[in-house]
């Protein structure tokens, strides 16, 4: 099939940007292509004419680093449910589609070139709290605390998140709260959890707030464009720990 | 060189106690005193690197990509291995030592490994804790399920995202140091080189991916888990950045490289669709506890799967190995799919296929159960070939997946570069020549959490007081020869882009050192790959400046150092005439076509040496007292 793509082009942080139009290069693709590799087989045709190819994010290209990540006409991935843009694959175009292709679209993600964005504020929300603090060593055996397996597998529900940032980008108002109350969730759900639960939900939330992310007015958006499905129920759930953490008197640690 | 494995002489089963108390100790105000550099944040330098700083070092961290919570690691699917016993049925330390000694086909260190599975129940205990969703009974208790090479249930698994699960546990461990200010953490950072000052690791060389800064920074050791070297292949299942350009350095700089022909080829792995492919998915192994792998009876049978009866097909792993079926190691049961599709029962476009077939388990189980089981390996199988995986078999066929070789390291995991440690699959020392499936996550965690720990400060201890910084004038030699390759790379300006490059040498290396080899092929392969390589020089194209985020630059760079990577694989394949699991020469296979070893004269690590522009070959002798060594057999 034949596209026509449309390419948020941007040398660096402090460029302008601009969409560029892609005819030539876009011609003769498989259906059964990745899009990703609908875009190296561009890249190999930009480089063959002596222009630099365009920048984006992949790694593991199977749909769980999280690295990737377009706004493909406007949706996060692009537009099948539950699918990296890694995943997503080329039988879904027909010939003649135009394709706009932008990258995150979120003031907490600034773009570094092209369509690669600094998510470096998502690691920061888990730097604040996100874990268990037991060092290595000092475990007890696994099988001494018994999980509810529906407890179990509702904290697998929640952990399954990639931090592709897809939830920030999708929302209209760049709210990380999902991403946040998936960590908040799958811990707070766990045994393992507990004796940090409010504290974790206090700092992760301030962090949350300190970074330039947008404030949650339930338009789920989020949750139609998670690839992994993780339900705003869990932005619910984090909220009602928030409560329940400020009426303890927990405030965000120094 | 001189290599000495250090491997203690006291009994195996007391070794890694009595090892502990004989090493030296760095007392906790001091190990604040110490800087240790951990390059790559998978599980196992994610978990050495969160390790490290928990006793008091101070711990600088590098990955290449923007978080340290996407190493590649994450995309393990099936598993973790633990001697745990908790199915009650017949597990033990030492048969999982043994399981792992025979499944790496006799061509690993007994005492490394019987520590690795000494250590396996520790991980499992540390996970739990740090809130890793492990799969669950209805009773609360952790479930476990089977594995290729092992008739014990010892697999603890979370869904199919274990490593996914694993690594964030490990990711979520080092957050919290760097949180207290005891990791320094590097993003979008690649290590160029090692620093060596007086035959010691005193620190690295790296790029800053995204201004193209090149910095260095200095430590008292220097540790390395920058996971294998499978896209040497171009086609793997490695994520498209994982490189061995760190490793390769290193060696560069005087540690030797052991066993690099020992690459495991994955049985379950989508088909290659065509020529654009970028890379190859894996499809759980764990698929075939459940899954039926078959071929039609006829060559050239192109009916579709549900129109072949049942008497017509070929289930030619439970017809050949009875006991262990569709469970046989992963070397055998490639090699093995190979041998169908040569004899023209391959399905699929291009013929290079075999079903796995989930009809029975599906009538047997229900649906909903195998899709609580696998429901998320169906769903990308579905995506990437838009076939529906509950009403017409699977596909699949081999593919690189795993390296056992890897950097040489002792029993401290130190290479032969003192104060360099290389851990996970960046090293060689556990899985001899086949890797057992969830033994990767196993080695990777016990690396980092539990053996490293404890065999960094043995070398520490002594060396207090010795500072050395980034002014030495060896980082501003090393600095200026970084440089220099990246000018070199950038002058070239020729016609071919460095994918083109890439995917052709990694055809040579797939040919000629893939599944099956031969004398005359690798002899081949090593004129051919010498000769690419000059082209590459010569005419590769790469746009741009060094000074900026470029990603042609940092793909150029490491395809150069697969170049020699490739060569010293073909050297190591043709250099053992033997074959052993999955180094397979075709002229070394028993009447049933099993792998031939020939532990008279090959019962060695190969450890190889650069010297100029060639290699020198050591050998570390394998001796087996605890495992008797036998033919592999798993019928």
């Amino acid at each position: 099939m034949d596209l026509t793509l449309h390419v948020w082009r941007q040398s660096g942080p402090q460029d302008a940007g601009q969409m560029v139009t892609y005819q030539e290069e876009a011609k003769d693709i498989s259906p059964d292509m990745s899009f990703l590799e609908m875009l190296d087989v561009v890249n190999e045709r930009l480089i063959e004419q002596g222009k630099e190819p365009i920048v984006f994010d992949h790694d593991c290209r199977e749909g769980i680093c999280g690295a990737c990540g377009l706004m493909i006409n406007g949706a996060a991935h692009g537009p099948q449910d539950r699918t990296t843009a890694c995943q997503l694959h080329m039988r879904h175009y027909s010939d003649g589609d135009e394709i706009t292709i932008e990258p995150w679209r979120a003031t907490a993600f600034p773009v570094v070139k092209d369509l690669l964005v600094d998510r470096g504020a998502f690691d920061r929300i888990i730097e604040s709290g996100g874990y268990v603090s037991v060092n290595s060593g000092s475990a007890p055996d696994a099988n001494e605390i018994p999980i509810p397996k529906a407890d179990s597998d509702s904290a697998m529900d929640a952990a399954a998140c990639i931090g592709c940032g897809a939830c920030v980008a999708q929302c209209p108002n760049g709210a990380a709260q999902l991403f946040t109350s998936a960590k908040v969730s799958h811990l707070g759900l766990l045994p393992q959890g507990q004796p940090q639960r409010y504290q974790r939900v206090v700092d992760m939330v301030t962090q949350m707030e300190e970074e330039s992310f947008g404030s949650c007015s339930n338009h789920r958006e989020c949750e139609v464009s998670c690839p992994k499905g993780i339900s705003t129920d869990f932005i619910a759930r984090m909220n009602r720990d928030y409560l329940i953490a400020r009426v303890k008197g927990k405030t965000a640690s120094a | 060189m001189e290599l000495d494995a250090r491997v203690p002489s006291t009994p195996i089963e007391k070794m890694w106690d009595q090892h502990r108390f004989d090493m030296k100790l760095v007392n906790p105000a001091n190990k604040r005193k110490f800087d240790v550099i951990v390059v790559g944040t998978g599980l196992a330098g994610g978990s050495a690197a969160a390790s490290l700083a928990e006793l008091g070092y101070n711990v600088k961290s590098f990955c290449y990509q923007d978080s340290p919570r996407r190493a590649h690691s994450i995309a393990a699917q099936g598993g973790i291995n633990a001697a745990k016993n908790y199915q009650n049925d017949g597990d033990s330390v030492f048969r999982l030592f043994y399981d792992t000694v025979k499944g790496g086909d006799f061509r690993s260190r007994e005492a490394n490994v019987y520590r690795l599975a000494q250590v396996s129940v520790n991980i499992i205990d540390q996970c739990a804790a740090q809130g890793v969703p492990f799969a669950r009974d209805y009773g609360g208790l952790l479930a476990n399920r089977s594995f290729g090479g092992a008739q014990v249930s010892r697999t603890f698994y979370a869904r199919g995202q274990t490593g996914q699960q694993l690594l964030l546990g490990a990711y979520q461990a080092l957050a919290r140091q760097v949180k207290a200010g005891k990791v320094e953490m590097h993003r979008r950072t690649e290590m160029l080189d090692v620093v060596v000052i007086d035959g010691h690791a005193r620190g690295i060389v790296v790029r800053n991916l995204v201004t193209g800064k090149i910095e260095s920074h200095a430590a008292d050791a220097v540790v390395l888990a920058t996971g294998g070297y499978g896209n040497v292949f171009y086609l793997s299942t490695n994520a498209k950045g994982c490189n061995v350009t760190a490793a390769w350095r290193a060696h560069r700089r005087g540690a030797a490289f052991a066993n690099p022909c020992y690459t495991q080829i994955h049985p379950t792995c989508i088909p290659v669709s065509g020529d654009y492919q970028s890379k190859l998915t894996l499809m759980s192994e764990s698929l075939r506890n459940d899954g039926r792998i078959w071929v039609p009876k006829k060559a050239g049978d192109t009916r579709p799967p549900s129109q072949i009866p049942e008497d017509e097909r070929d289930y030619y792993l439970e017809r050949r190995y009875p006991s262990f079926g569709n469970l046989v190691p992963r070397d055998v049961a490639s090699r093995n799919a190979k041998a169908v599709c040569d004899e023209g029962r391959g399905v699929g476009p291009g013929g290079l296929g075999v079903y796995l077939d989930f009809r029975d388990s599906i009538q047997r189980l229900g649906q909903k159960v195998v899709e609580e089981r696998y429901g998320n390996l169906f769903e990308m199988y579905e995506r990437i070939t838009g076939e529906d995986p509950y009403s017409v078999p699977m596909r699949i066929y081999p593919a690189v997946h795993y390296t056992m070789g890897g950097l040489w390291v002792d029993y401290n995991l130190m290479t032969s570069v003192p104060g360099l440690y290389a851990i996970g699959e960046a090293n060689f020392s556990d899985h001899g020549a086949n890797r057992l499936g969830a033994s990767a996550l196993m080695q990777g965690l016990a690396d980092g959490y539990f053996v490293l720990p404890y065999t960094i400060g043995d070398y520490l201890a002594p060396r207090m007081g010795d500072k050395i910084d980034t002014s030495h004038p060896a980082f501003a030699d090393t600095e200026r020869e970084v440089k220099g390759r990246i000018d070199q790379l950038l002058a070239v300006n020729g016609s071919r882009t460095v994918d083109s490059f890439h995917r052709e040498l990694g055809r040579l290396i797939w040919d000629y050192c893939g599944m099956s080899r031969t004398k005359s092929g690798l002899e081949t392969a090593l004129q051919k790959i010498p000769a690419l390589r000059e082209e590459f020089y010569g005419d590769v194209r790469v746009l741009g400046d060094g000074e900026t985020l470029n990603q042609s630059l940092e793909k150029a760079g490491r395809v150069a150092d697969f170049f020699e990577l490739g060569e010293l694989m073909c050297t190591d394949a043709l250099d053992r005439d033997e074959s052993c699991g999955a180094h397979f020469r075709e002229d070394h296979q028993t009447d049933a076509g099993e792998a031939r070893r020939d532990d008279e004269n090959y019962s060695y690590v190969a450890a190889w040496e650069k010297t100029g522009d060639d290699w020198r070959l050591h050998k570390e002798p394998l001796e087996f007292d605890y495992v008797k060594l036998t033919q592999r057999s798993y019928k």
